[in-house]
């Protein structure tokens, strides 16, 4: 089995769903060798392991945006959720606040249709 | 503020919410190309044109040196006006399911400009659609829709032999979606014939008049959106609130011959 965390009985669970949950369980993995790696090579007194581990690090920042990409272009929460927050200039905290709905969007609230293909 | 000016309207949130999740869905059910063709963006209202990584080579002027103008596909901006009750709107707050029949109207009208760019093209901002764009002379659609796979066999033969890969996907005008959903053969659906013929999305595409076949492998066809479907705020009285649509997009064909249209006309190419 791809992962035993599931909470819910399986049978109640669609394929959507159980998607959704081998993507995130893949992306926490990814986040966790990320802080590991990023830990070992600061505390690693040889040069030439240090670059190794730097490199396999950055490798899974790749494999972690990979999975979190795929997320977006199937959940339509993380999508509006990524575009309201992601690449954006204002205090973080202030910008839950800057709309009365939709998404922000590089200056706007777009109703988050974006791309359909494949849904 | 930006933009849209929503923080401006005389809207509750309650009411925001059931306006764009109406919005929302109704676009999501309208809009064919979206479902078909690459989409490049969002990039906000600041995104005004695409680079081709065209030049157009000039020999007017007197710069006494050879020279070009790179050429760049314009962003066009569609804004439909609409207007809601404001008695009507603040029932939200009170649990209410609005009524957004105003708001159905221009989903379903931006819906139809955007795909009958895409599909027919739109020569004023010099789109050029796919349908316009198919060197591929159209192939007749039978009468009889029991024949429809062949055609669609046909057709996806043709984008094969120029060497464009599926899975491919069909866009169907209204009255072949219509007659391909009612089509059977010995108890069998037709429509589930054409589908493992294509291997690809079947789409209902209020714009396009007959049927178009084309490649969904990506990098032929391409949406680029600038500022994402919105509703914005214009005005309001004390009854009345005006909203309106926008979006800014451009579409560029990248292959021509990854199309070909169906068509109830004899063949004009």
């Amino acid at each position: 089995m791809a992962s035993d965390a599931y909470h819910e009985p399986l049978e109640l669970l669609s394929e959507e769903t159980r998607n959704l949950h081998r993507a995130i369980v893949s992306l926490m993995e990814e986040l966790e060798a990320i802080d590991w790696y990023g830990q070992r090579a600061e505390a690693c007194s040889d040069a030439n392991l240090k670059a190794v581990l730097v490199h396999n690090k950055n490798e899974e920042i790749e494999h972690a945006m990979m999975v979190l990409e795929w997320i977006r272009r199937h959940s339509d929460d993380f999508d509006a959720t990524m575009k309201k927050y992601l690449f954006t200039e204002q205090p973080i905290t202030a910008i839950e606040d800057t709309n009365a709905g939709g998404s922000v969007n590089a200056g706007g609230a777009t109703l988050g249709v974006g791309s359909l293909k494949g849904k | 503020m930006d933009l849209l000016k929503r923080n401006l309207a005389p809207i509750t949130p309650e009411a925001w919410k059931q306006i764009d999740d109406e919005a929302k869905r109704v676009l999501r059910l309208h809009l064919a190309g979206r479902k078909l063709v690459d989409v490049d963006g969002p990039y906000g209202w600041r995104h005004g044109a695409v680079n081709t990584g065209r030049l157009e080579i000039r020999h007017d002027g007197g710069l006494g040196v050879p020279w070009g103008v790179r050429e760049v596909a314009p962003l066009i901006e569609l804004r439909l006006p609409f207007e809601l009750s404001i008695l009507e709107l603040d029932c939200a707050a009170r649990g209410a399911v609005l009524d957004l029949e105003p708001v159905v109207k221009a989903a379903e009208h931006v819906a139809h400009a955007e795909d009958e760019a895409i599909f027919n093209g739109f020569k004023a901002a010099g789109i050029l659609g796919i349908i316009p764009a198919s060197p591929h002379a159209a192939i007749a659609i039978p009468p009889n829709y029991a024949e429809y796979p062949s055609v669609v066999v046909e057709a996806t033969e043709l984008l094969r032999r120029g060497g464009v890969d599926g899975p491919y996907g069909l866009a169907l005008g209204p009255k072949c979606y219509a007659g391909l959903a009612q089509a059977a053969e010995d108890g069998y659906p037709i429509r589930e014939r054409v589908a493992r013929v294509l291997d690809g999305p079947i789409v209902w595409a209020p714009a396009v008049d007959g049927a178009v076949v084309l490649s969904t492998r990506g990098g032929d066809f391409q949406l680029t959106v600038g500022q994402d479907l919105s509703i914005g705020y214009a005005a309001h009285d004390k009854d009345t609130v005006a909203l309106y649509l926008t979006e800014s997009f451009t579409f560029r064909v990248l292959e021509r011959a990854a199309a070909v249209h169906l068509t109830y006309k004899r063949n004009k190419k």
